[in-house]
């Protein structure tokens, strides 16, 4: 026998007694019980990949700095404040340098982080929240529903993305960071909603979802309680990308100058570096280029970093182990099966 | 089959009919415009009504005194028979500058997918057969790092670098300007030697996310019972691979196919603008500086169409692919 069915008397014990104690649990255990669960278990599968560890260092360093800028604790960027043209390092007070109207870089960089991330999250939470639930009632509902629905999303699929922000964006001007948001994913949802109504063709045909139907148990909640849980790991993966594809997007729309000027954007210290300076002819503006793409691809690289790992987070396997509750389970093979066929 | 063919060709048709109509309702929608501007200094020449008018309504399609319903009508007649209107900042028919476009950017986008996806599966599967090895961990380091960058950094980059400062590759255009539009072997060439650099910069960065996806359904499918099964029973490992593994880890990526067209033909109006590389996506950021709106709405037309056209393709090979397609499916209603 296994060591770990020599434990299953004292296993036996523990499970008479905690389903006696389930109906007298304190309010404190209870609470206890959610925490381990929710959140120290996840997190201590979180920070044990490297992954998702980067991950997070990267995008709380983002959070951080928007913060700085938000709380005003950086000066903001202006013109004339220093010599023009410093390169990188030469002056300590501007560390990246600064433009050709005499701004500092990193003052441009810090003030554009704040409206970056609300556009991001705003982005990708109508994305991801578009497609989970059409894709859940799709899949579930099945028959006609399923057919209209599908159809809207094959059309809206059919509009390339970029093409139908830039019309939308000159005819509206938005420039609220959330409108701007939403404006980038405003056709993202429905290849996302296609893969998840595929996942969960698969889901509701589990024995669980067919005791539930049959229990005569309300749609919503069949779909809040049984099906959208499965879903989980998914979509936080492809909440990720979707992040990244507002970053993407929106830094490559400002630097083609066609989202309006409202505030600062990476994109626009590009367009306004590439355009008016020519720093692709000369080296001496080439850093104001630079500086922008750098602060864009770290952040990109931490979302990707965090995606990549939090597959691991939600599989219930390689959780408790983790978490040192259980040393058999957790196969080798569960940890790499990232199936996530995300696209982009 | 052929039920299926003639339900999905349906489809392709009414999602074009129904862009069309939205191109119609952003022309209308659309703030002031060069149409305005045009208008004014017509009148203010002394121009009568009726001719400013004409002249107008051989530009975008739209009689302006008409019903909306008769506008419509006729826009969509003429869109059907393939007049999409003139372009204002170009003067030229919108037509006529989309059929000297459009080779182009299919050109570079087919090519980049293509070859994207060719490398993804052949690193993929590399990595998933060495998984956990340091060829593994190494190139899996470097897909995370080539998926994190945009490509218009790496056009960005790639144009200054070999572009400018090293002036190995040109800059701009999509063949020298000594060489004759014909088919011959220096036009192909310089066709060639134009497009490097766009397409590098949308393969390479493309790459990765692939290439991890690609390796994802390899592994899950290295450990399916019949790929254990196929090895006992002693087949060649090159069958095992191809037929076995292969074939089905790239099965799930063929249809990310589709969308990522989508995208990168998006893509080109920020590729295109870098490179200078007068395609699609090149026209249609040039008629949105200008305020240019048939030239606009004709690019973003023909753009769509494009996607549908390859996302019907990809449907229709789909079933020819993956055996296991069953038109219809088990999708009771609940």
């Amino acid at each position: 026998m296994k060591p770990t069915e020599t434990d299953s008397q004292v296993g036996g014990v523990d499970w008479s007694s905690s389903n006696a104690a389930a109906t007298d649990l304190s309010r404190l255990d209870r609470y206890r019980d959610l925490y381990q669960e929710r959140v120290y278990k996840p997190a201590v599968v979180a920070w044990s990949d490297w992954r998702t560890r980067f991950g997070l260092l990267i995008v709380g360093f983002y959070v951080v700095v928007a913060l700085i800028a938000a709380l005003g604790l950086y000066p903001s960027p202006e013109t004339n404040q220093a010599p023009r043209y410093l390169l990188p390092l030469e002056n300590m007070d501007y560390v990246l340098g600064t433009t050709a109207t005499g701004t500092d870089l990193l003052a441009l960089l810090v003030h554009a982080t704040p409206e970056m991330m609300l556009m991001i999250t705003s982005g990708a939470i109508w994305a991801t929240g578009v497609a989970v639930v059409l894709g859940t009632v799709a899949g579930f509902k099945g028959g006609t529903t399923d057919r209209v629905l599908m159809a809207i999303a094959d059309f809206v699929m059919a509009i390339p993305g970029l093409p139908l922000i830039m019309i939308l964006a000159i005819a509206f001007t938005p420039e609220n960071p959330l409108v701007l948001g939403v404006l980038i994913t405003l056709n993202y949802w429905a290849g996302l909603g296609r893969s998840i109504r595929s996942q969960v063709l698969t889901i509701r045909e589990q024995n669980y979802v067919e005791a539930s139907r049959t229990m005569g148990t309300p749609t919503h909640r069949i779909i809040r309680k049984d099906i959208i849980p499965n879903l989980m790991p998914y979509v936080t993966v492809n909440f990720v990308t979707a992040a990244r594809y507002v970053i993407f997007a929106s830094v490559g729309l400002y630097f083609l100058g066609v989202l309006p000027i409202g505030a600062e954007n990476w994109g626009i210290t590009m367009y306004l570096a590439y355009s008016t300076a020519g720093a692709l002819y000369t080296i001496e503006a080439a850093h104001w280029l630079i500086a922008p793409m750098l602060a864009i691809l770290f952040l990109s690289l931490g979302l990707i970093l965090l995606g990549q790992g939090m597959d691991r987070v939600f599989n219930p396997r390689v959780r408790t182990r983790l978490a040192g509750e259980s040393e058999s389970t957790a196969g080798s093979e569960a940890e790499d099966s990232n199936a996530s066929t995300e696209i982009l | 089959m052929s039920h299926y063919l003639a339900k999905r060709t349906a489809r392709v048709l009414f999602t074009v009919y129904l862009v069309a109509t939205f191109t119609f309702g952003m022309i209308r929608l659309l703030p002031g415009g060069p149409l305005t501007t045009l208008r004014v200094k017509l009148a203010r020449q002394g121009m009568d009504p009726d001719q400013i008018n004409a002249y107008i309504e051989n530009y975008q399609n739209i009689r302006p005194d008409a019903t909306l319903l008769e506008q419509y009508q006729s826009y969509m007649l003429s869109v059907a028979g393939g007049d999409l209107g003139r372009s204002i900042s170009l003067d030229e028919p919108v037509t006529n500058i989309l059929a000297e476009a459009v080779p182009w950017t299919v050109f570079v986008v087919v090519v980049s997918t293509v070859l994207m996806f060719a490398f993804a599966v052949l690193f993929g599967a590399m990595m998933a057969y060495w998984e956990g090895s340091r060829f593994d961990q190494a190139l899996t380091g470097v897909s995370i790092l080539s998926a994190s960058v945009p490509f218009y950094v790496l056009a960005l980059l790639l144009v200054y670098f070999l572009g400018y400062q090293y002036q190995v590759l040109p800059t701009g255009g999509t063949t020298g300007l000594a060489v004759e539009k014909e088919l011959s072997v220096p036009f192909v060439m310089s066709a060639l030697e134009h497009a490097i650099l766009p397409v590098a910069s949308f393969t390479i960065t493309g790459m990765g996310v692939q290439a991890l996806a690609m390796r994802g359904n390899s592994i899950q499918v290295l450990g399916e019972d019949y790929v254990r099964v196929a090895r006992l029973r002693g087949l060649a490992d090159r069958r095992i691979a191809t037929r076995y593994v292969g074939r089905n880890a790239i099965l799930p990526m063929y249809t990310g196919f589709l969308l990522l067209l989508g995208f990168n033909l998006g893509g080109t109006i920020i590729l295109e603008r870098i490179f200078s590389y007068p395609g699609l996506g090149f026209y249609m950021f040039k008629a949105l500086k200008a305020r240019d709106y048939p030239l606009m709405m004709g690019t973003f037309l023909v753009i769509t169409v494009a996607l549908v056209v390859g996302a019907y393709v990809a449907d229709l090979t789909y079933s020819k692919v993956d055996p296991r397609i069953s038109s219809g499916g088990s999708n009771e209603a609940y």
